[in-house]
């Protein structure tokens, strides 16, 4: 069937069956390798992705559900070269070791913000706590969570 | 001639061009063996790289993992990476540098003393003389040893080492494709395997047709003795066929596990390799005996990301791109495996999820290459799934640790022996103690290995932090290698230290309340090393541990202190904790001596990560068994610490200019572990010593 749904701003169009892991529409055949495969359980969060602002689990979510609806990944936010505010704070802080992890919590911190630019931590903790770590830059990502939604009220003032 | 001490990264390793390359676009390649696990090494190696050069670090390409062009430096283990290749490159750097201002000098009719090097260029009384490294370097012969001759340059003469230069493979890994698990060419071929659920179990039948029926897609099934694998050019289908496979199939001499497998105890009475390090047995009976066992069980690396490797075999050349460890191990390993000759054989490193050791990224790589080796002219990629991670990785072995401490009159230790049951902490491919997983499935499977731990030189394995830094009169070791874990084991970051601190810390504790005496006092009353008091003493700062109220009252303050194998990082540790049946860390302290420091923050980020590791080991993780293997196979199954448990650091680098670098990855798991500990003893009044510190140990030692 053909789905059809934007992507990180732009239209776009699959002819695949409607039960295919949003995760694989978006890697193998959207070319977007930013999300990342973790455990295919929604235990980890490595795959989380935006669909209408709101953090799914790619690896679960079948893409015939977001017919007409709006995915953001990680390479919808920015660049190396142009770099979104919060994927800047998590260099200012060096907010990663492995990084696997990172695009899945990025973008649960960017829905956190969206919807609440000023948290309090514990609200980043809870937005996070869906997302596993091994290599325990914990304290160092909620920083950069704190330090994005600091330079988004600055840049707003 | 070769100078004295010289590494031996240099001595493997004696061209010059397996380390540095001066490319023609003005850049320098400068080359490791030592590879990114999430460290940040190769950010540090180049800083070390560009000071000793003195050119910009945007000019230096660091190589890493490269068989065809980069140095041997085996495995990125143990915490060498800085004080091995950084050493080494160090030194190359400096040859270089010498040899290139000899050649400069020549031409300029000058002295080479009479010139500076500014951004690569060599300056004469600080005007441009139109030479550099890249004029001169076809007049130097790279093919020749690296002597070690070369002077670097003293630790106060750096402008780059020391400095907090953020990590370079960081922008790639928040923006997109990074990892080995993000190559997919346009030929590619997806894989995925059934694996053998144990060395000598026999595939007796796989129901081929049915795997096929439920892959629902175009599937082909490699097979090899018990090796299995389905491919397909979906990757959704080789997943789907391999999540179905095991219902499929039939296997024959499974092992036999017990409940009991899966405990430390179990460790004590197998057939065992039995050691006497250190101090002669004990003549005299003990006059005033203090003694305690710690246990920990069999833990898991548990990667955020399954294992994954590239392989393709064109023109009868067989190319693997992998996140193991080492490539030119791995490549000896798959030469081995697949009996080719090595010549034919590239393994390159590409990054992958945060490994903290020997998990299943070697074996991986042998699965890509063995379809590979069937399906000639693709781009194979074979990822392991979730459950075949947690399910197939080598685990840290458990421990068993019983301390003897018998006491003077002071009550201060006066003979100690320290009794350790473990399996091997390394069955590395090529070691000598281990093989690629699947060749264990192959035709010809290889013969059983005696198992090895690593010598006490390189720190050992259950040995590991066994010596207690304190001033012990007489120490011995009694050390039962296991011979034979009911599982695969092999080092997990810190190997043995973990176990071993926590002992050696919990007991420092005891001892102090035998004798009523405050326990930061007590260890300092017999800590004569003056960089291990100076961590001691900077950890009670930091915590306040002079205000530390009484114990058993539902909250605590614990510390502990250890040098990482007695002979890296000096690294002390502080937890404040609450216990309200569960345990909680609500803020954590830590003070590392590490010597000069190359790169603060990623000192400091690596110290961060072991504190957290560390608390996760010790408060919830433990590999479980079922009758026939690993039963904890999903985060569910094996939960580790998450952002609501994690608490509070704060981390305290001791300046270190002056001193040798010393490695600093795996220091603070130890201290951590039994900072926590020893706080839980705290706030309870019980000690608890038996890792993980479950809310069941914690009723139990309440009741």
């Amino acid at each position: 069937m053909t789905i059809a749904f934007t992507v990180n701003g732009t239209a776009k169009a699959v002819d695949l069956p409607g039960t295919t892991s949003l995760l694989e529409t978006l890697r193998n055949h959207l070319g977007l390798m930013g999300t990342r495969y973790g455990c295919g359980l929604e235990q980890c969060g490595a795959c989380t992705v935006l669909v209408d602002g709101e953090p799914v689990f790619a690896c679960t979510r079948e893409t015939g559900t977001v017919a007409g609806r709006s995915v953001t990944t990680i390479e919808g936010l920015g660049t190396p070269d142009k770099l979104h505010p919060l994927q800047q704070a998590f260099l200012d802080e060096q907010a990663g070791q492995c990084g696997y992890c990172l695009s899945g919590i990025i973008l649960s911190a960017k829905a956190l913000l969206d919807q609440n630019p000023k948290p309090s931590r514990a609200q980043i903790v809870e937005a996070l706590d869906r997302h596993l770590c091994r290599c325990g830059t914990h304290q160092r990502i909620i920083r950069a969570v704190e330090r994005a939604a600091h330079m988004s009220e600055r840049g707003a003032a | 001639m070769n100078a004295p001490n010289l590494p031996t990264s240099l001595v493997d390793n004696p061209r010059l061009d397996r380390w540095i390359h001066f490319n023609p676009d003005r850049t320098v390649r400068v080359a490791s063996g030592k590879v990114e696990i999430g460290q940040g090494v190769v950010t540090a190696l180049s800083q070390i790289a560009a000071d000793e050069l003195d050119v910009p670090l945007d000019r230096v390409h660091l190589l890493s993992g490269d068989t065809d062009h980069g140095p041997d430096e085996m495995y990125t283990t143990s915490s060498l990476s800085i004080q091995m290749s950084g050493s080494s490159i160090r030194l190359v750097c400096a040859e270089v540098r010498a040899k290139a201002l000899d050649r400069a000098a020549l031409r300029l009719n000058c002295s080479p003393d009479d010139l500076t090097v500014v951004d690569g260029q060599f300056l004469q009384n600080g005007e441009a003389t139109g030479q550099d490294y890249w004029t001169v370097a076809d007049e130097i012969d790279f093919s020749q040893a690296p002597t070690g001759a070369g002077k670097p340059k003293k630790a106060d003469a750096y402008k780059i080492v020391g400095k907090d230069v953020p990590r370079f493979d960081l922008p790639a890994k928040i923006t997109g494709a990074a990892y080995v698990h993000d190559v997919l060419p346009g030929d590619v071929l997806h894989a995925r395997t059934l694996r053998q659920p144990n060395p000598g179990a026999t595939l007796a039948a796989l129901d081929e047709a049915a795997i096929k029926r439920a892959a629902k897609g175009e599937l082909q099934i490699v097979r090899e003795a018990n090796f299995v694998a389905f491919v397909s050019p979906v990757e959704s289908v080789a997943q789907a066929a391999a999540a179905a496979a095991p219902a499929h199939a039939r296997w024959d001499n499974l092992r036999q596990l017990t409940p009991a497998h899966q405990e430390a105890a179990w460790l004590k009475g197998q057939p065992a390799e039995d050691r006497q390090i250190g101090a002669p047995p004990r003549t005299t009976p003990p006059k005033n005996l203090a003694q305690i066992t710690v246990s920990r069980p069999y833990i898991a690396h548990a990667s955020m990301g399954p294992s994954c490797a590239l392989a393709e075999l064109r023109d009868g050349r067989l190319t693997v791109q992998s996140h193991g460890q080492g490539m030119h191990p791995l490549r000896k390993n798959l030469a081995a495996a697949l009996k080719l000759p090595i010549e034919a054989i590239t393994a390159k490193h590409l990054h992958g999820p945060g490994c903290y050791g020997h998990n299943g990224a070697d074996d991986a790589a042998l699965d890509a290459a063995l379809v590979a080796m069937r399906i000639p002219g693709r781009t194979i990629r074979l990822q392991w799934r979730r459950e075949e991670e947690f399910g197939f990785e080598p685990v840290g072995p458990a421990m068993l640790v019983t301390l003897h401490v018998d006491l003077d009159d002071k009550g201060r230790p006066a003979d100690w022996t320290t009794e350790i049951w473990s399996a091997t902490h390394v069955q590395r491919p090529g070691s000598g103690s281990g093989y690629l997983l699947a060749t264990e499935a192959l035709p010809d499977p290889p013969p059983e290995v005696k198992p090895t731990d690593p010598t006490e030189q390189r720190g050992g394995g259950g040995t590991r932090n066994a010596v207690p830094l304190y001033d012990v009169p007489s120490h011995r070791i009694l050390h039962h290698l296991v011979q034979r874990g009911p599982v695969r084991t092999s080092a997990l970051r810190g190997l043995g230290a973990l176990p071993n601190v926590y002992a050696i810390e919990m007991m420092m504790d005891e001892l102090a309340a035998r004798v009523g005496e405050d326990p930061v006092a007590y260890r300092l009353s017999i800590l004569s090393e003056p960089r291990a008091r100076r961590a001691v003493e900077r950890i009670a700062a930091m915590s306040d541990w002079k205000a530390r109220g009484p114990a058993g009252t539902g909250k605590g303050l614990g510390m502990a202190f250890a040098r990482y194998k007695n002979m890296a990082a000096y690294c002390a540790v502080a937890a404040a904790v609450t216990v309200d049946e569960v345990v909680r860390v609500d803020r954590v302290w830590c003070v590392a001596d590490a010597g000069l420091i190359v790169n603060p923050d990623g000192a400091r980020n690596q110290l961060e990560g072991g504190i957290v590791q560390a608390l996760s080991w010790t408060l919830k993780e433990q590999v479980r068994f079922d009758d026939h293997g690993i039963a904890s196979l999903d985060w569910d199954g094996y939960p580790i610490l998450r952002f609501s448990e994690v608490p509070e650091i704060e981390v305290e680098l001791i300046d270190g200019a002056g001193n040798p670098t010393l490695g600093v990855g795996e220091c603070s798991c130890g201290p951590s572990a039994a900072a926590v500990g020893n706080a839980v003893a705290h706030t309870l009044g019980v000690r608890i010593h038996d890792m993980p510190l479950t809310r069941d140990r914690i009723l139990k030692a309440l009741s």
